[in-house]
């Protein structure tokens, strides 16, 4: 993979017009990529999802290199119909349009960075940092707030085979502003590995609402990082729906700097055959009167497996902190699995934290329940499992999206 | 008041930190083979033995000193550790109690060990043991009456080898993790309990350990097999007197049910934590793990945990009979600078197995708590269920209280159920209690007691007094 990586590594580097410097700084992401290589289940992070093994099966070996000098054709076809919305699109991990139509043109701001941080000390952001090819800001000006979400599509095609594709977003919402973002993924070519990092900051009373769907099927792997750090009074809400990829894991990291901060997240796992996915949440309460809540919910049928690994860390100033964490589990299929790991980290004691999680198969008694009063298993169950879920996009707090949600999911009221 | 003032002074400070003058003959420092293969001379094993030893220092050798857990301690250095010591005067075992080193006989006094008289009283079987060698077993007779052999270890495998060849390191494998595998190795007595087919033990079983000599390491394996249709109560407590310098303790534990026998296993553990700045204390890295092998048996691990610098432990239950049941109860309190790590593992293996688990953590000055634990239930252990329930107490700011639990899931047709909380104690609870006379601190042991209450009822008589004192003197000083 050595080999490979340096020589991919040299190609990209042709491509783009970089400065000296910001070569030797994706250098050196690079060699801390060759040392580390892809994590395994002997990191602790990684315990249930060996990725090392995951990418050898399901893909084998894995370039780097994409070449990113032509434009994709946009197909409009995968366009959300009837909600109106703003647009930035990625073709094959290249982006192809960035479209704010229904702002004001003053009050956001695309800028385009040359410059490559690298603030995440892990072996993925290494990788990311290395191969990214181009990486946008995204500033919501003060006190504004837009009127239509943002959708980010991530469409791919048939075009790209065993390739590693890196992203790096960042946003910034300032005092009063306000985002709403879906992003939707839309791929329909297989094997291939995503590493996508986004990086929001969140100003006084900022206000960021960030929907995660994944739910066509596909064969490729996706590992997303969030980064969410928030000062006073801001708020970010997070749902995730896990469904579409052979794996994916996301990872949502969130700091509450300011008082009265708060973070939501809220999950769904839908698996079937021999899909394998994970959701990792750290909240981290780092001063007073802060307020996070998780809720995350799985179905799992076939040989799928889920895990769910979420941590609280309150620290000492973090008094007053209020800190809830819930998972749960039904398991429809015998080979199915459900890992969990809900973690505490406690150093304050004025504070309220606590986590529940629960696993295990259908009801009898329900479904007994419902069969008595004429309806057939099938029909039980699906009651029952949607019903379960709605509890979870019930959550969200925007209408219009809550509704697509629930059509996507085909959730009938 | 100034009685009750006295008295609070005379609690606060560690109430077995005393330590004995006899001798003691004490092999080289260090560890290597010869010293392996002295222990075993000098307690006259078997050869199996010594190749038993032997393959779980080879194993040791290659092994590395894991590195994962929360509480982070100075390395250790394992050549500059005594591995045998035994006190000179036991070198001739005496054969009746009276002909007991006074000093000795003393020693328990102190400790409070019901060994003659009070043993009578209290029903209570006690093998001592002190530093290495068990000194002293009473009751023997009445047990031999029903068959049941509890005795020291490096008697049984003199006396009973068929049964420990068979069974010792059939829980714990001498090449399982670390310590395990050092105890494996260098473990110099013990107790051995052997309980008959269909009997059931009519007193309770104790052991009471105790660190003496400076600079030891103390290892003890115990081994418990409950044949058939069995049920024994096991009692362990342990102390050990003030030093300066950290001490190792590393213990292995191994209990073996057959169908339908029970073994209860309760533990005060009441080492010496250190002083109030951390300094001193026992490092307690104790391996302890239980087997339900046939149908319809149960483990159940009570533990109150108020000693140690630094507890790491995780008694564990591997329900591998079908209808097994296994339980785990904790209290652990952490005062001070002392840090814990500590829950259990229940692996589901066989069908319709059940366990259970409730663990109370209390922390409180500049302590650190962990709670990890495991539930695994495999693809093959159906109809299965956990219920688990970790609460933690914060007192102050400066304390730490973690919850790490892992839960596996393999089976559709198990359920588990997680539930953890963290809280302080509620200001209308001390003042309601405070409103009606008493004193700050009595009105923390008051509701910490209330808190513990579960695991406490689960403990026998004789102990569920002295840990509900203990919970009151380990958390003296943490309020005001």
């Amino acid at each position: 993979m050595k080999e490979q990586l340096q020589r991919d590594f040299d190609n990209i580097v042709k491509d783009l017009s970089l400065s000296q410097k910001d070569i030797e700084i994706k250098k050196f992401c690079l060699d801390n990529f060759i040392i580390k290589g892809f994590p395994n289940r002997k990191e602790e992070d990684w315990k249930f999802s060996d990725l090392n093994q995951i990418i050898k099966k399901n893909i084998g070996e894995l370039s780097f290199y994409s070449d990113y000098t032509f434009t994709n054709k946009v197909d409009t076809s995968v366009f959300v119909d009837g909600l109106e919305h703003n647009k930035i699109v990625f073709v094959n991990g290249r982006i192809e349009k960035i479209d704010f139509d229904y702002e004001k043109k003053n009050q956001i701001e695309i800028v385009d960075q040359s410059q490559i941080i690298n603030e995440f000390n892990n072996s993925l952001s290494d990788l990311n940092s290395a191969f990214t090819n181009k990486s946008f800001k995204i500033l919501v000006k003060k006190g504004y707030q837009l009127s239509k979400p943002l959708i980010i599509y991530h469409t791919t095609n048939s075009k790209i085979w065993s390739k590693n594709i890196n992203l790096r977003l960042d946003f910034e919402l300032d005092k009063n502003s306000s985002l709403r973002i879906i992003d939707l993924f839309n791929d329909t070519s297989e094997k291939n590995f995503f590493n996508i990092f986004y990086n929001f900051d969140l100003k006084e009373n900022a206000i960021l609402k960030n929907y995660k769907i994944d739910r066509l099927e596909n064969k490729n792997i996706k590992y997303s990082f969030n980064n969410i750090e928030q000062e006073k009074n801001s708020n970010s809400e997070t749902f995730i729906l896990s469904s579409g990829s052979n794996f994916f894991k996301n990872e949502i990291n969130c700091n509450l700097k300011g008082e009265h901060s708060s973070a939501f997240v809220n999950g769904i796992f839908s698996l079937k055959n021999d899909q394998h996915h994970e959701i990792r949440t750290i909240i981290n309460h780092l001063t007073e009167n802060t307020k996070s809540y998780q809720l995350i919910k799985s179905v799992l049928e076939g040989r799928s497996r889920a895990v769910y690994q979420g941590k609280i860390f309150v620290s000492s100033d973090a008094q007053k902190t209020d800190g809830y964490q819930l998972s749960k589990a039904i398991l429809l299929n015998k080979e199915s699995e459900f890992n969990a790991k809900p973690e505490l980290e406690i150093y304050a004691d004025d504070v309220k934290c606590s986590h529940g999680s629960a696993s295990g198969s259908l009801n009898d008694d329900s479904i007994f329940y419902l069969m008595s009063r004429g309806l057939s298993y099938q029909q039980s169950r699906e009651l029952l499992i949607n019903g379960f879920l709605l509890d979870v996009v019930e959550k969200i707090t925007d209408s219009e999206i809550k509704n697509l949600v629930k059509n996507m999911i085909g959730i009938k009221e | 008041m100034d009685n009750r003032q006295k008295e609070i002074d005379n609690l606060k400070d560690y109430k077995y930190g005393f330590s004995t003058d006899i001798e003691n003959i004490q092999a080289p420092k260090g560890l290597n083979e010869n010293i392996i293969k002295f222990i075993s001379k000098i307690k006259k094993e078997p050869k199996w033995m010594l190749q038993f030893r032997l393959k779980a220092f080879e194993r040791f050798k290659v092994l590395n000193e894991p590195n994962w857990q929360k509480p982070k301690y100075p390395k250790i250095d394992y050549q500059d550790l005594y591995y045998y010591s035994a006190p000179k005067s036991v070198k001739d075992k005496p054969k009746s109690l009276d002909e007991l080193d006074p000093k000795l006989l003393e020693t328990y006094k102190k400790l409070g060990i019901p060994l003659q008289e009070q043993a009578r009283l209290n029903g209570i079987a006690v093998d001592a043991v002190f530093d290495s060698v068990s000194v002293a077993t009473t009751f023997k007779e009445e047990l031999t009456k029903h068959g049941i052999i509890f005795c020291p270890i490096s008697e049984a495998i003199q006396n009973h080898p068929d049964l420990v060849k068979k069974y010792l390191g059939s829980v714990i494998p001498t090449s399982d993790h670390f310590f395990a595998t050092l105890n494996s190795a260098v473990f110099t007595d013990g107790s051995f309990v052997y309980i008959p087919e269909g009997v059931r033990c009519p007193m309770e079983l104790s052991t009471y350990f105790r660190i003496n000599a400076s600079n030891t390491g103390q290892f003890e394996r115990t081994l418990i097999i409950a044949d058939k249709g069995s049920y024994v109560s096991y009692l362990e407590g342990c102390t050990a007197p003030m030093r300066d310098e950290n001490q190792l303790h590393a213990a292995n534990v191994e209990l073996i049910a057959l169908d339908d026998a029970e073994i209860k296993y309760s533990t005060v553990q009441n080492w010496y934590p250190g002083d109030k700045d951390g300094k001193g204390g026992i490092y307690n890295f104790v391996t302890k793990r239980g087997l339900c092998k046939g149908k319809n048996s149960k483990i159940s691990w009570t533990q109150v945990e108020t000693g140690s610098a630094i507890t790491w432990k995780y008694p564990s239950c591997i329900l591998k009979g079908d209808n097994s049941v296994g339980e785990f109860y904790s209290i652990a309190i952490t005062n001070n600078y002392q840090k814990a790590d500590t829950g259990t593992k229940m692996i589901h293996l066989g069908k319709n197995t059940k366990s259970k688990i409730i663990s109370k953590g209390i922390s409180a000055g500049n302590s650190d708590m962990t709670y990890r634990g495991l539930v695994d239930i495999s693809s093959k252990a159906d109809n299965s269920t956990n219920y688990t329930q970790c609460d933690s107490l914060l007192m102050g700011n400066k304390c730490g209280a973690h919850t790490v639990p892992y839960i596996k899931n393999k089976n559709s047709e198990s359920n588990i159920a997680h539930e953890a909380t963290t809280s302080k104690i509620s200001e209308e609870q001390l003042h309601y209690c405070q409103q009606r006379g008493l004193n700050p601190e009595e009105a923390v042991g008051l509701i910490v007691n209330g808190f513990c209450k579960e695991v406490l009822q689960q403990l026998p008589m004789e102990f569920a007094v002295e840990a509900q004192k203990l919970v009151g003197i380990s958390l003296e000083g943490s309020v005001g």
